[in-house]
């Protein structure tokens, strides 16, 4: 079988982003934080800063590795947060039908409706700011795709045989959904969910660099960014290297969604067997 | 009716199906199909029933309501002297009593399931959680429906049609039940494949004691397998009987076009045909549904109410206003025969 | 065989690529039909007789390709014909049906359209006319209210009147050859009934010849003069439709006889048991060295393992490929 070249490239820069995030204390030349040193502030990059230096004379590369951990963290854990969130409402309102599937699709349209950076931005100014108020912004406004996706395979899926079968073995119906419905469209699933993960980097990024998400000092991509503008002539580094870091990460993720979308896609699946 | 006797395991009284098509716009008044409209059938022990009919006669309903995936409008179901709900709670007594065999074996298996998987679940479901009681049965069940025991471990995917088949048999036995519903049990297999899993139906209720229910729209599987069987048309069954009167001496002029339309490869022309299609369930003809498709239909077929399904003597029974008037013709009696 | 054959199949061969390699899914098939006669094919799925009648209209596509033999139809090498050659054969001349019309009708244009377009394209015709020929031709077919039924979309006809405008289709340039491909599998019995006296009526009267595929040996039996029966690739009996169900000879077509569950059996034989063919219908790719058939065969020997038999004609001019044949 040909393992394909988005699936590789994709699978490579999020390993590569992953790896340089867990080991951050051990790659880090300096605390990301703490180790200002205005002596040396706005250093380009050179063999002392391999990336340079920041306005508070803080080394770049390290501030960009700890960065990885809280962009990781947001991605993986709030798209998470949003695909239970879609898996559930989906699957149920597919299965069930009724008032409570034109309850769901009424709200999973809401949702769609209303961009989800400006609904996350919204609840992000009625929470503090900080890590948990952004998973739960982030984790609430993006499953309506995962939520659709859900339905719509749970409707196709629920008139198989082996569904109608595990209804007359008398299994109930949440074990129906569980057993025979969710694992039968896990692949798309975590194609969106991956594609998600990149959304959910972008939208970390852009809530830090408005000042409503990490605050400052913690380094995060988007906060660099924030505090670059001022220095985005004298000193391009300070900016180019976090959002350089956001643009491998994000291409990453989208790339490694499109791979598994290659190998999950239950036709190309049936072409193999 | 009378009661019902002890060698009665399933019951079905009066029994309808209405489905609501659309809604009317500015409140207007909704229609109803009735897919099933006033069934009575009696299972009896042991035995293997025909439900026979073509594409939207209310077979396939009639079946999901037996096994309680379809709530009725009106009657009401008796299994084995207790009457079968559709809510959560009955769903597993019903399940050790009611099973069903799927007519597409590769949509009818979880393919992310190992047959031992889907063995498994319903017998932890109803209680059996022992290792060693649960692989023996397996084991056993694997046996009976002719696959070996190395079987367990695989995914559907690497089984054949005729295989997919059997595991889908061994789930519907694993809870031994009493009644299993056929439905088109070998449509969808491979013409040279279809003998093996008749066989072992037949062998299988033998030696299991079961009673089948046969959805089949091959008549030629439905005589070869049934003790009795019924016509349906239009949700409603016109015609009921004994094996060998209804391929015999069919009483309703549908049952005889359903077997005069069968291709006989001994003779070139074609028997008496009826023309036209089924008609729109939603406004079916007034008087007997089969009027418009009827080379014997009269004045008297067309007016209200429809005709009632009549005792012909035996368990023979017809619905239909001039079956003294059309007698058998022997012709078609020995075409059959 | 007398008579002035129409379509003659010699040798074909059909070969499907997987992974670079070749395998032949169907080998030297050989018949011929002449004008007005019906042949029917009967195979189980995979057998190869859809390629078969793919092959014979022109319409074989990757990985599937015509690897040798020669279809001469009136006279003329099919193989040796251009694309555009074919095309214009296709539809005029040579016309199919398939099992499952709704697939092969357009479901955004009126059916009266889709047949006048035949009109227009085949024989020239202006749309005025062509549309007032589209309602005859449903008449021919007896489509019920012919001119009101022209307006209508596929899917708000049955099933049964859906194959009947396919046919009006395939029938609008009096082809002198109809493949029909399990024409009647996806419709109720009743309405196969019909379906079937259709084709039947419509053959005899302008003489087409019919190729027909079926998985039913009794619905071929019943319709055709000659039979082929595949399996696994190859015909291994051709016989006349009366005999191959008396006195069948290769053990295949006996074992299908025997184990199907013919209609009136049970009241004139009582119940027996079934005899069943034991094992699977052998992928493409896993066709068995010797004869095809060997590894289902009750009376396979070494000989049938390791040698492929050839086609043998017997007394009633029929042909089976069994060394065994009598």
């Amino acid at each position: 079988m040909k393992i394909r070249a988005n699936l590789l490239i994709g699978g490579f820069l999020f390993a590569a982003v992953v790896i340089a995030g867990s080991l951050a204390p051990w790659l880090a030349h300096t605390d990301p934080v703490m180790d200002a040193d205005l002596l040396y502030a706005e250093e380009p990059p050179g063999a002392a800063f391999w990336f340079g230096t920041d306005a508070q004379g803080r080394d770049i590369y390290s501030r960009v590795l700890y960065g990885a951990r809280i962009s990781l963290t947001v991605g993986i854990i709030s798209q998470l947060i949003n695909t239970v969130i879609g898996a559930c409402l989906g699957v149920s309102a597919g299965y069930w039908g009724g008032w409570w599937d034109d309850f769901v699709s009424g709200l999973t349209n809401m949702m769609l409706a209303i961009p989800s950076l400006i609904f996350a931005l919204a609840i992000m100014a009625i929470l503090n700011p900080g890590l948990t108020s952004l998973l739960i912004a982030l984790g609430l406004t993006n499953w309506s795709f995962t939520c659709r996706l859900a339905r719509a395979s749970t409707l196709s899926l629920k008139s198989q045989g082996y569904v109608q079968a595990a209804k007359v073995l008398g299994y109930s119906d949440v074990r129906i959904m569980l057993t025979q419905l969710l694992p039968n469209m896990l692949g798309p699933i975590i194609v969106i969910g991956t594609l998600g993960m990149g959304g959910a980097v972008l939208a970390e990024a852009a809530l830090s660099f408005l000042g409503l998400g990490i605050r400052p000092p913690f380094p995060s991509w988007g906060s660099m960014l924030s505090d670059a503008r001022d220095q985005i002539t004298t000193a391009p580094w300070i900016s180019i290297f976090p959002g350089l870091a956001i643009f491998v990460t994000v291409l990453g993720l989208n790339l490694l969604g499109d791979g598994l979308r290659d190998i999950l896609d239950p036709q190309s699946r049936s072409r193999r067997a | 009716m009378t009661d019902t006797s002890n060698d009665t395991i399933l019951k079905v009284e009066n029994l309808a199906v209405h489905f609501p098509v659309g809604r009317g716009l500015l409140g207007g008044s909704r229609r109803f199909v009735h897919a099933v409209d006033g069934v009575d059938l009696e299972l009896k022990r042991g035995e293997c029933f025909g439900l026979v009919g073509e594409s939207g006669c209310g077979k396939s309903t009639l079946a999901l309501s037996i096994l309680g995936l379809q709530a009725p409008t009106r009657g009401r179901v008796v299994v084995d002297g207790h009457e079968v709900g559709t809510a959560g709670r009955d769903r597993k007594t019903r399940a050790r009593i009611t099973q069903m065999v799927f007519q597409d074996p590769y949509s009818s298996l979880n393919p992310r399931q190992t047959v031992r998987r889907t063995l498994e679940t319903p017998l932890r479901l109803h209680g059996i959680t022992a290792k060693s009681e649960i692989d023996g049965r397996i084991g056993d069940m694997l046996a009976r429906v002719g696959l070996r025991p190395e079987a367990a471990e695989r995914y559907p995917h690497e089984f054949s049609g005729g295989q997919r088949q059997r595991i889908g048999i061994a789930r519907a036995l694993i809870l031994e039940p009493k009644i299993v519903v056929l439905d088109e049990p070998v449509s969808a297999l491979d013409v040279s494949i279809r003998a093996q899993i008749i066989n072992l139906l037949l062998e299988l209720k033998e030696t299991l004691g079961l009673s089948y229910i046969m959805i089949s729209h091959d008549l030629g599987v439905v005589e070869h397998m049934s003790d009795r069987v019924a016509v349906m048309y239009l949700g409603r069954i016109v015609e009921s009987g004994p094996w060998n009167t209804i391929f015999t001496q069919p009483g309703h002029p549908y049952t005889r076009a359903l077997i005069a339309a069968i291709p006989d490869p001994f003779k070139r022309s074609s028997g008496t045909k009826i023309t036209g299609e089924i008609p729109n369930p939603l406004s079916p003809p007034t008087g007997c549904g089969f009027h418009p498709r009827c080379p014997e239909a009269r004045d008297i077929c067309r007016t209200p109410p429809a005709p009632a399904l009549e005792n012909r003597g035996g368990e023979h029974h017809v619905r239909c206003r001039r079956v003294d008037e059309i007698a058998i013709p022997d012709g078609l009696a020995t075409a059959v025969g | 065989m007398t008579g002035q054959a129409l379509l003659e199949v010699e040798g074909l061969r059909i070969d499907l690529s997987v992974n670079g390699r070749r395998y032949p899914a169907v080998q030297d098939v050989s018949f011929s039909i002449r004008r007005g006669e019906t042949f029917g094919l009967v195979g189980e799925s995979g057998c190869g007789k859809s390629i078969t009648a793919l092959a014979l209209i022109g319409l074989l596509r990757n990985p599937l390709s015509i690897a040798g033999g020669s279809i001469r139809f009136d006279g003329q090498e099919l193989r040796d014909l251009s694309p555009g050659g074919m095309r214009k054969l296709r539809g005029s001349r040579i016309s199919m049906i398939f099992q499952e019309p709704m697939t092969a009708l357009n479901p955004l244009s009126p059916v009266g359209r889709q047949i006048a377009e035949m009109f227009v394209l085949h024989k020239g015709a202006n749309w005025r006319e062509a549309e007032r020929q589209a309602v005859e031709a449903l008449a021919r077919v007896r489509v019920p209210a012919p001119e009101r039924r022209v307006k209508d979309f596929p899917h708000q006809l049955s099933g049964g009147m859906r194959q009947r405008v396919m046919i009006a289709m395939a029938l609008v340039c009096g082809p002198d050859l109809l493949l029909a491909d399990e024409p009647t599998t996806a419709l109720d019995v009743t309405v196969q009934a019909e379906i079937l006296d259709l084709i039947r009526e419509l053959s005899a009267a302008q003489g087409t010849a019919v190729f027909m595929i079926s998985h039913d040996l009794g619905l071929i039996a019943n319709m055709c003069q000659n039979v082929g029966v595949m399996y696994a690739g190859r015909l291994v009996e051709q016989r006349a439709a009366d005999s191959i169900f008396l006195a069948p000879r290769h053990p295949y077509t006996q074992g299908l006889l025997a184990s199907l569950p013919l209609l009136g059996a049970r009241s004139k034989f009582g119940r027996k048991k079934l005899k069943e063919i034991e094992g699977v219908v052998p992928p493409v790719v896993a066709f068995p060295t010797g004869c095809r058939f060997n590894p289902r065969c009750h009376a396979a020997t070494d000989l049938c393992r390791a040698e492929d038999p050839v086609v043998t004609p017997l007394p009633d001019s029929g042909l089976v490929r069994c060394h065994y044949h009598d």
